[in-house]
């Protein structure tokens, strides 16, 4: 197996989005008959990297080759299809209008004429036996009626299903993540069949034992670049979650212990329910951690929502203010001033004769520009003509000038600069030492640090509380991966 | 709830169970209405808004929305009484060129990113006035052939509704049944996956929105082989008859989910509602609100019935 060329060779490829260096001389052979897990941290780079593959993004640098076929210019979708590489994405990629069997039509264009229908069914539907057996899922079933999970298994074997063309690679990215453990198991005993008959495949995963138990080879990604790739038998679940973290950054300086907590002034409290109950005390400023998408932001709304009167399982009784971390989405108003997109979070204390104060109004900007910083000239500026490291500063002073005792923050520093960040983090300190409360979901390692208190979250549930002392990269990787619980 | 009356199904059957109901109240009312020539004067003119709402139901398709149906099907009208009537090979030419504009339409639409209610709404002020430049004051005159194919006489089964069900059916074979068709319907399901297993979506946007030209054309003609003349605002209100009835049918404003039967069952229940509004002697200057609030209580049932399937 020596002698036979690698299926893909990706040589020194890099990938920068902005400022952001998403890859850097970025290495990856896989040879045939092998699968090659690949596991990191949010933002290593695993997804850049698969959708350079995969022909959707285009490399700044470095060159691929598939089978020793270096890849023209102008590479993409089409051409990647050619060399047999199918993907499996995160993100859904079924038609939910169309059948199970019309959606196999999609990506098998041969299949047409007279009778497509049964074909593309049948050719379905064999391919879920194949991996899934049991599944119960029909040709004619449509796809928006279905599980998630169903979904899921329907976009493996489509990705997998071949009528005349050969299928070398399939990339899975995190394939098993709304699998139940028998499907999940179908799944990976099926992947070591299909790299048994001369496949690869590249398994994305943030379950390292699915790794451990499926990959022939690890290969580990941290900010962009491949920091280790060695045979599987020489990696175990300590040395994967060691190679991910930073390994010379801090760790030793142990920073200051926690505040004591005491029960008189806990201002959010939400009881357990798979994982570990949940508690925000005054003047805590209280950080959610762990992989992407493990249900913090849902965590923040439910919060959120609760602090306005809906009925669900978060007690909280003071007002909160939200902090979107997606600015364009959720948080500027596009078409006003920078002025009255600070305000319009207080204006029900700027009424006066049931008019809007405009003294105040202006008095309530101008002291939160002053605070934080923020460079305009002049305050009734659209708030598009600032940068975008200004405008989230904009929507933090919407949220402290905000009567709300309690700040929920989503992510909120995404695309910030360095300068930008120090400010707000030392206005965050400021009034959490006036007795405000903050909750931060945060992708930052850097950022955990500023947390009195971190939880860990893990499928929808936080799973692990760390006070300040203890929250290092290694406590956090350990407690997000895996049910064996860190501390 | 029983296996056979699923959620699915009741959603299926909706549209076809209100245009029953209404249908039987109109022969409760009068009884008349109950035969060969009743039914042929009462489903006459579902030949043309059936098929605007076919071609409006090809744009909701892809996610757009046309607001520029009503003036087209005018000016086709204009054209098939004016130069199609004078100069058959000029008209020919100037309603293909007509499906041409509605393709190039798409194109720019997609290539630009455009919102589609904005460019039709824009391009409806662009076929009335071409509409009213060729043919000033209502007029014209029916080609004879189409007029005889409006005015068929058809043994046992009134020629309306023959042409709508065979309208209903070649649609339903062509976009819900063929294999280009899933690609079609599947782009406005989900575009991005579409593009990445290798299909163009200009092309698919294209062809959607030139099959949306040629039904309105189609509509055009019948239309004026229904009232033998045109003029330049005839089909005014079928902008929003078209988009009421292919939702009343089943379709959704996004997601690729259409129906063509449940586009030409709406664009008739609409039909029928005028009629049964006469029927109760209501005041006409109250009969638009009416159609709205059978509209309403029709989605209203739909609403209910998604509702029921998300609890279940």
């Amino acid at each position: 197996m020596e002698h036979d060329l690698p299926v893909v060779d990706v040589h020194g490829v890099g990938k920068s989005f902005g400022a952001v260096n998403a890859l850097k001389d970025a290495h990856l052979v896989v040879q045939p008959g092998e699968c090659v897990g690949l596991v990191g941290h949010n933002g290593a780079g695993k997804s850049t990297l698969m959708n350079i593959l995969s022909g959707v993004l285009s490399p700044d640098s470095g060159t691929i080759s598939f089978a020793g076929q270096a890849t023209t210019p102008r590479y993409g979708v089409a051409e990647a299809k050619q060399f047999g590489l199918r993907c499996v994405f995160q993100e859904l990629s079924l038609c939910p209008n169309l059948t199970v069997g019309e959606n196999a039509r999609i990506t098998h264009p041969q299949i047409r004429g007279f009778g497509w229908r049964n074909q593309a069914s049948e050719l379905i539907t064999t391919w879920l036996d194949e991996i899934f057996p049991d599944s119960g899922i029909k040709g004619d079933d449509v796809v928006g009626d279905l599980t998630i999970a169903r979904r899921q298994m329907v976009e493996i074997s489509r990705a997998f299903s071949s009528l005349d063309e050969q299928v070398r690679l399939v990339i899975l990215d995190e394939p098993t993540s709304s699998l139940d453990k028998i499907s999940a198991d179908q799944l990976l005993a099926f992947v070591k069949k299909f790299t048994a008959q001369g496949g690869s495949v590249i398994l994305i995963s943030h379950m390292l034992r699915e790794v451990l138990g499926t990959s022939d080879r690890i290969v580990v990604m941290r900010d962009g670049t491949m920091v280790a790739d060695d045979a599987t038998a020489n990696f175990d679940r300590d040395r994967l979650v060691r190679e991910m973290g930073s390994v010379l950054a801090q760790d030793a300086e142990e920073s200051t212990t926690a505040k004591a907590r005491s029960d008189t002034n806990r201002v959010i409290h939400i009881p357990a329910t798979d994982g570990i109950e949940l508690d925000v005390f005054q003047g805590e400023i209280v950080g959610f951690a762990g992989i992407a998408g493990q249900g913090q932001t849902e965590k923040l709304i439910d919060i959120f929502d609760a602090s306005n009167g809906k009925a669900n399982a978060v007690q909280i009784d003071s007002e909160a203010a939200f902090v979107a971390g997606d600015r364009q989405a959720a948080g500027v108003f596009p078409g006003w001033s920078i002025e009255k997109n600070i305000s319009i979070a207080s204006v029900r204390t700027m009424v006066h004769r049931y008019l809007i104060d405009p003294v105040q109004e202006i008095g309530i900007s101008k002291e939160w520009k002053e605070r934080l910083g923020i460079r305009t000239d002049d305050l009734s500026n659209n708030i598009l003509s600032l940068s975008g490291g200004n405008q989230q500063k904009v929507l933090f002073a919407r949220a402290l000038g905000s009567p709300a005792q309690i700040v929920l923050m989503d992510d909120p520093m995404r695309g910030v600069d360095i300068g930008t960040k120090q400010d707000v983090y030392a206005i965050l300190k400021q009034e959490a030492e006036n007795g405000r409360s903050f909750v931060w979901y945060t992708t930052e390692m850097d950022e955990l640090k500023h947390c009195d208190y971190v939880y860990v979250f893990r499928d929808g549930e936080a799973v692990a509380e760390l006070p300040s002392h203890k929250v290092t990269e290694a406590n956090i990787l350990n407690a997000s991966f895996d049910p064996a619980t860190a501390a | 709830m029983s296996r056979f009356l699923t959620v699915n199904t009741m959603r299926t059957l909706l549209p076809a169970l209100s245009l029953a109901a209404i249908l039987a109240a109109i022969f409760y009312l009068q009884p008349r209405t109950m035969s060969y020539f009743g039914l042929n004067l009462l489903l006459n003119l579902a030949i043309p808004i059936a098929l605007a709402t076919i071609a409006q139901m090809f744009i909701l398709c892809v996610n757009d929305l046309d607001l520029s149906l009503g003036a087209f099907v005018s000016l086709t009208a204009c054209i098939t009484a004016t130069w199609l009537y004078d100069t058959p090979v000029l008209g020919v030419l100037a309603l293909a060129g007509c499906v041409l504009a509605y393709a190039a339409l798409g194109a720019l639409i997609h290539l630009r990113n455009l919102p589609s209610i904005v460019v039709t709404l824009g391009m409806s002020f662009v076929w009335v006035g071409v509409a009213v430049l060729i043919l000033p004051t209502p007029g014209g005159k029916a080609p004879e052939w189409i007029r005889a194919l409006m005015t068929l006489k058809p043994a046992l089964i009134p020629f309306p509704i023959i042409a709508a069900v065979v309208i209903a059916i070649i649609v339903h074979f062509g976009l819900m049944k063929s294999a280009a068709g899933v690609v079609l319907r599947g782009a406005g399901g989900n575009p991005l996956s579409v593009e990445r297993a290798g299909w163009s979506l200009l092309r698919i946007k294209v062809t959607m929105y030139a099959l949306s030209g040629f039904f309105g054309v189609l509509s055009g003609m019948a239309l004026v082989g229904l009232t033998t003349s045109a003029d330049a605002n005839i089909a005014e209100r079928y902008t929003l008859l078209s988009i009421a009835g292919a939702i009343l049918g089943g379709s959704q404003f996004v997601g690729g989910r259409v129906s063509p039967i449940g586009a030409v069952i709406g664009a008739v229940t609409l039909l029928l509602t005028g009629s049964f509004l006469s029927f109760l002697r209501l005041n006409p200057d109250w009969q638009i609100g009416a159609q709205g609030a059978i509209l309403i209580l029709v989605l209203a049932l739909r609403v209910l019935i998604d509702r029921s399937d998300k609890r279940s």
